[in-house]
């Protein structure tokens, strides 16, 4: 019996691993195609124009399965992730250096980050009170 | 971190924000989803923050320190009543925040790849400028909203005179000029887009009217989503267009669902104007109908202590008026003399979706006791008392009567089935729509005047 487990186990890490090699070739591939792509500069696009469809699809099923009773929550949930806009904002306030391209960069960081610590924070004072009937 | 590690590292904090929004689908898993939310954009911060490009480190910090304690201080200190003007406000500053990092891109393209200034590629030129413009009609957009829902300005519709012609104008002149930004790749253009992109987001708001908020938000929700998408297509980055497509499809949802509550289109919105000419026309109408019945709190005790079931219809007014906690007093104490209470919630009752549900949530009511139209609409029948408080439109059977009502098509609480209905309203002031309600002139109808918290204190003493 335990046998028989041990052995389920070891085959399942084994397929894990095959399916991670494969993973992992699969990034290498993607990866070396992008690097192609950005040598023709603008050659992406079609991938993006994919994932943003795609994505478009998930979140009209997402969004139809949410309750009504927190559509509130779901407003300041999806303010707060939009405001992963502060990657942008990062990459500008980054470089070495001082430049008017920081300056916007700083700014919509403290943009985003009233955002991001605004949103998640009152989503979860919203969330906690949301309680069942006490019996 | 190499290119592959950043990307991959994206990709999971992608699939946490769709965890995120997955988990609001009951309120048991929903703490959870608001984890999956933190989680991914901290992955996302960290992995930006690692990528060869970051390396002054002092300016950012000090941008998340200052932004990060105005964002808690503001939502630790906001009153659940203000959630709407919180959220508008928060969604002007994605939408700046939005214009910001377009121009840091224009000014900077090689810290996000996408050319060496002036000669950055065109496709990036485009996605930069639709980003922008959304960007600066979110900002602007998201104040009026703002403004109106906190009171600064009259939530009445402004209406001006070639109003439409001139929003179309400015709609056409954006199209132009994003042409011309993409040929010339000059920075007057870009300005000007802002400009115009601003003015637009101004003027495309200022005509609805304060009952449309809920529609106006979940389209500025979406609005910000687009916004992100736009930038992420410039930067060509895979997590801002999936969380872009995400927040985007979700206030697109939220705006329809609203319109659908209100019978009306998204156009008919968005043109504005709704309430205010049939606000004359109403008026007269009143006197014909009859006496209206006033009662007292005591009276309204009376009858709800010996019923064996109550519903309750909160809207707008009992936020206004901050009676939620004596609400839920009132429904304990008819609940100790063993009678059945409930809570109905109109999809667009308050000022954004959900929100009811909300501020009865902070007033304790279990969840389990608050229902939505479809779920509680065929129980008015067998209820004794239909209690409406703060109220009114959403209540009124002249949405399935009356084809000439601006209301009619509206999907309503059909109170008029229960045995009694006891409103709770400042005056006999017609609702926002400007439509008279029957409702009021009916025999077993009875008007509870006065403000409602002081109204529903006075019923929980009377109770007591």
């Amino acid at each position: 019996m335990d046998q028989q487990v041990i052995d389920g186990a070891n085959r399942l890490a084994g397929q894990a691993q095959t399916l991670a090699q494969n993973a992992q070739d699969y990034a290498a591939q993607i990866a070396q195609l992008a690097a192609q792509q950005a040598d023709v500069g603008h050659g992406t696009f079609m991938s993006f124009l994919t994932v943003f469809v795609l994505a478009c699809f998930v979140g009209y099923y997402v969004v139809w399965r949410v309750t009504p009773a927190l559509h509130s929550p779901l407003m300041a949930v999806t303010n707060a992730i939009s405001s992963v806009i502060i990657v942008g904002a990062l990459l500008a306030a980054g470089p070495a250096g001082f430049s008017l391209s920081k300056i916007f960069g700083f700014l919509a960081v403290v943009l985003a980050s009233v955002n991001i610590f605004g949103g998640f924070i009152v989503t979860q004072r919203m969330l906690s009170m949301f309680k069942k009937k006490q019996k | 971190m190499t290119e592959n590690l950043t990307a991959f590292a994206y990709l999971v904090a992608s699939v946490c924000f769709i965890m995120a929004l997955r988990g609001l689908s009951s309120p048991e898993t929903s703490r959870q989803g608001n984890m999956w939310g933190i989680a991914g954009m901290a992955l996302a911060i960290v992995t930006t923050l690692l990528t060869p490009g970051v390396v002054s480190y002092s300016m950012i910090i000090l941008g998340v320190l200052i932004g990060g304690s105005i964002g808690t201080v503001v939502a630790r200190r906001i009153q659940m009543t203000a959630l709407p003007q919180l959220v508008a406000a928060f969604h002007s500053l994605v939408g700046l925040a939005a214009v910001f990092v377009a121009a840091a891109a224009f000014g900077n393209p090689e810290a996000y790849h996408i050319g060496i200034p002036g000669h950055i590629h065109g496709g990036s030129l485009v996605e930069m400028s639709i980003g922008l413009a959304i960007g600066a009609i979110t900002f602007t957009g998201s104040l009026v909203a703002f403004a109106k829902l906190q009171g600064l300005v009259s939530g009445n519709p402004l209406v001006f005179p070639l109003q439409h012609p001139l929003n179309a104008a400015l709609g056409i002149a954006l199209v132009a000029l994003v042409g011309v930004f993409v040929a010339s790749e000059s920075s007057t253009v870009f300005i000007l887009i802002t400009a115009i992109a601003l003015a637009l987001g101004f003027l495309l708001i200022l005509p609805i009217g304060g009952a449309d908020m809920p529609v106006v938000v979940s389209m500025l929700n979406s609005y910000s989503g687009w916004a992100a998408a736009g930038i992420g297509f410039t930067l060509q980055n895979p997590l801002l267009i999936v969380t872009g497509a995400l927040v985007g499809s979700s206030g697109a949802i939220l705006s329809y669902i609203m319109c659908k509550g209100m019978n009306r289109s998204i156009f008919n919105v968005i043109l504005g104007g709704f309430g205010g000419e049939s606000v004359a026309g109403g008026g007269g109408a009143a006197q014909d109908r009859g006496a209206v019945k006033a009662g007292s709190a005591d009276d309204a005790a009376f009858i709800m202590k010996n019923s064996s079931k109550v519903i309750i219809v909160p809207g707008y007014g009992m936020a206004v008026a901050q009676a939620q906690h004596a609400l839920r007093e009132m429904a304990d104490l008819l609940k100790a003399e063993g009678v059945d209470v409930r809570y109905a919630i109109h999809p667009v009752a308050g000022r954004m979706p959900g929100h009811m549900n909300v501020l009865l949530a902070e007033a304790n009511v279990p969840y389990d006791e608050v229902f939505e139209l479809e779920e509680i609409n065929h129980e008015f029948g067998t209820a004794d008392v239909a209690f409406v408080i703060g109220a009114n439109d959403v209540t009124n059977p002249a949405a399935k009567t009356d084809p000439t009502s601006p209301i009619y098509g509206m999907p309503i609480l059909e109170v008029e089935k229960a045995k009694t209905v006891l409103f709770i309203k400042r005056s006999m002031a017609s609702g926002y729509a400007g439509v008279d309600n029957e409702l009021f002139f009916r025999p077993n109808t009875m008007m509870l005047f006065g403000d409602a918290k002081k109204v529903t204190e006075e019923i929980v003493s009377a109770l007591g």
